[in-house]
């Protein structure tokens, strides 16, 4: 793990209309760290994630993406300079097979657009073997016929199949069990392993505190603190979502977040 | 496929190719019959048991003249279906088809008129209507892509639109006569019994070619290519090609016979491979290529499967529905000529009667889920081959037209209640 950030977010600030959906937040990622966002529902938490993959613009703040400030307005944008982002539901279109879905929107052709099958087949079963997603009988079957665990997996296995550096994953587990859970959970360490920077978005503070390296608590549009996983505990983490103080506005009380 | 038992820790094993490349042509349908993905299969087994009652009821059903017969009938109605196709398989819908259609005849006849200002010859007058039928098809799509309206609408808007078109332009003549023969052979031409067995060994030959090539690029990327499969498959094409050579060069037509001479055998002319029957194979490799072979296919599978999925992977999904809308219009167009050339003529119910809901219907027989995102372009075909077996049975058989649109519509009812029942079967496969 390298102590400069691969992503460094500095008071970024988003409104829609009058709602003011993200004030002043600062963020930051490294490669190979798993870093959670977490926070209440509407505390801005796909909103910042949207803005990072060009969904939304934002009004105001930087990006600093390897050391250099970048603009995004566009997912394509994010995918130039390595950002994959993984939805929870709409990543996959179920009446594809796997391979197709892998390649979806870029795919490989040869002469007279003729797709390059072989290849494709070839490339997905190495991405797949070398996140060690073992538990797919057939890339050739439609995902229709996966179950919730498979499917993540192989959202997520497209995702990071492009040479992308950082990778968000928007609550990845929300509709899963309890043993596809840990399935995907497996993944999502083994990204870190390989040297991605990974956010993992979720409500499911269980989750997070088994893969997270660290936790950014969104409250209200604003970040009220990181926390280390190794020397925080849930009990602050949930003190933080409910009533977490936003360290640097000015003019606001001190000593609510304290009393709790 | 209990989910639990699939849910291995990970990390355990690494699957051999064998395990995740292709599977077995057994395994993969069985397959895909439990998860609803039933293909052609009912279509097939349905034709066959029409076949046979119809053998069995109707003389002169089994009739190498009256199969000629059936291919001529259905391959307007063919054409159109394969642009129905990819239609459905968005999920959208294109009512305008059959008057389209009847567009494209009306503009080729007229551009063709002999002693007019336009006399066109046919292949200009062929190509200048379906590029009329192609800017329907555009400025149909791009208000449902670009703009949103439903296609429902907007298709039916052009089905009274086009309609009216016809009856205008037509009303004064009611009829014009096309006697230009580069339109008139697409249903009046016939190979010769040699021609057609050429061909069907150049369609046996190209096909082994491709399923060779196809094999040994597997191969060489160390995947399993299944060899058995695609033997059968072979065989297949080669029967049904050679087959279809046989029966036609069979077939002959009573022609006239000298005044006052009994219609005998030597007044019988031998009839051979209609062309009609290999410009459908033509479109049907083209379109099956494009639909499976082509990125550009692969999206229109994808759109069609999950709109918002294909929007993310950063497919164009607007430009596919406008794409797919003139491919839709231009097939139309095509078959339009192709029922102008059986008629020599247009009139101004070209486009009318059953036509749209027998194109639909064709798809919608062969297997093309209404739902989008699953279907075959050789669907439509067989689809077409059902309808046509049908209306031609029945009418040979004496039943009136009544009987025809209630046996058509019960079809139709069953193939989409197939749908319907293997979809619900699919859903409940996946997770």
């Amino acid at each position: 793990m390298t102590d400069t950030p691969l992503l460094e977010i500095r008071d970024l600030s988003k409104t829609f209309g009058s709602v003011q959906a993200l004030t002043e937040v600062d963020f930051e990622v490294r490669e190979g760290e798993v870093m959670a966002l977490v926070g209440d529902n509407g505390a801005g938490k796909s909103t910042l994630i949207k803005c990072i993959a060009g969904i939304h613009g934002y009004d105001s703040g930087e990006i600093v993406f390897d050391g250099k400030p970048v603009t995004i307005h566009s997912p394509k944008d994010a995918a130039r300079l390595g950002i994959e982002v993984v939805y929870q539901d709409l990543a996959l279109c179920d009446n594809l097979d796997v391979v197709q879905n892998m390649y979806l929107g870029r795919e490989e052709r040869d002469w007279f657009f003729r797709l390059k099958e072989p290849v494709m087949e070839q490339r997905t079963t190495e991405t797949l073997r070398g996140l060690a997603v073992t538990t797919i009988r057939s890339i050739r079957q439609p995902v229709a016929s996966l179950s919730g665990g498979q499917r993540q997996s192989v959202a997520v296995a497209k995702a990071v199949q492009w040479n992308s550096r950082l990778v968000i994953l928007d609550e990845p587990t929300a509709a899963l069990g309890v043993a596809q859970t840990r399935q995907v959970l497996e993944l999502v360490k083994r990204l870190a392993e390989q040297g991605l920077a990974v956010v993992l978005i979720s409500h499911n503070l269980h989750d997070i505190f088994e893969v997270a390296t660290r936790i950014t608590v969104l409250r209200l549009g604003r970040d009220v603190g990181v926390y280390d996983r190794a020397t925080t505990t849930q009990q602050e983490v949930v003190t933080a979502i409910t009533a977490g103080i936003p360290t640097k506005v000015a003019g606001v009380a001190e000593t609510a977040g304290d009393a709790l | 496929m209990s989910s639990e038992a699939e849910i291995v820790a990970p990390g355990i094993e690494a699957p051999d190719t064998d395990a995740v490349g292709q599977g077995g042509f057994w395994e993969r349908t069985k397959g895909n019959v439990r998860s609803g993905n039933l293909g052609v299969l009912p279509v097939v087994l349905g034709e066959i048991l029409i076949i046979t009652y119809f053998a069995f009821s109707a003389t002169n059903f089994f009739t190498a003249a009256n199969f000629t017969n059936v291919i001529l009938q259905m391959a307007g109605t063919t054409m159109i279906a394969f642009g129905v196709v990819f239609v459905l398989l968005l999920g959208e819908i294109d009512l305008s088809i059959a008057y389209v259609s009847g567009i494209c005849a009306v503009a080729v006849a007229e551009f063709q008129l002999p002693a007019s200002s336009h006399d066109y010859p046919g292949w200009l007058a062929i190509l200048l209507g379906l590029a009329i039928v192609a800017v329907i098809g555009f400025a149909q799509g791009t208000v449902v892509a670009r703009i949103g309206v439903p296609s429902f609408v907007v298709t039916l808007a052009g089905l009274l639109i086009w309609q009216g078109v016809i009856l205008k332009v037509l009303q004064a003549r009611d009829t014009i006569i096309i006697e230009d023969n580069w339109i008139n052979y697409a249903a009046t031409y016939y190979f010769s019994a040699n021609v057609g067995w050429l061909i069907a060994a150049a369609i046996t030959l190209l096909y082994g070619m491709v399923a060779l090539s196809g094999a040994l690029g597997l191969r060489r990327a160390g995947l399993s290519a299944g060899t058995g499969t695609a033997l059968a498959k072979l065989a297949g094409v080669a029967v049904a090609s050679f087959g279809t050579v046989a029966i036609c060069n069979h077939a002959r037509r009573p022609t006239a016979c000298p005044e006052g001479t009994p219609l005998t055998e030597t007044c019988y002319r031998p009839l051979g491979l209609p062309l009609a029957a290999l410009l459908m194979v033509i479109f049907l490799v083209g379109l099956t290529y494009l639909a499976k072979r082509t990125a550009f296919g692969r999206h229109v599978y994808a759109v069609g499967g999950n709109a918002e999925a294909a929007r993310r992977a950063g497919i164009n999904v607007p430009r596919v529905r406008v794409i797919v809308f003139v491919i839709s219009s231009v097939m139309a167009g095509v078959g339009g000529i192709v029922l102008a050339a059986r008629l020599q003529s247009v009139n101004l119910n070209q486009g009318g009667g059953t036509l749209l809901l027998d194109a639909i219907s064709a798809a919608v027989i062969g297997g093309v889920s209404l739902f989008g995102g699953r279907g075959e372009v050789r669907g439509a075909l067989l689809g077409a081959l059902v309808i046509a077996t049908i209306a031609n049975g029945l009418n040979i058989g004496g039943y009136s037209t009544g009987t025809i649109y209630v046996v058509t519509g019960i079809i139709l009812l069953l193939a989409v209640t197939l749908d319907t029942i293997a979809r619900r079967l699919q859903v409940r496969a996946g997770r």
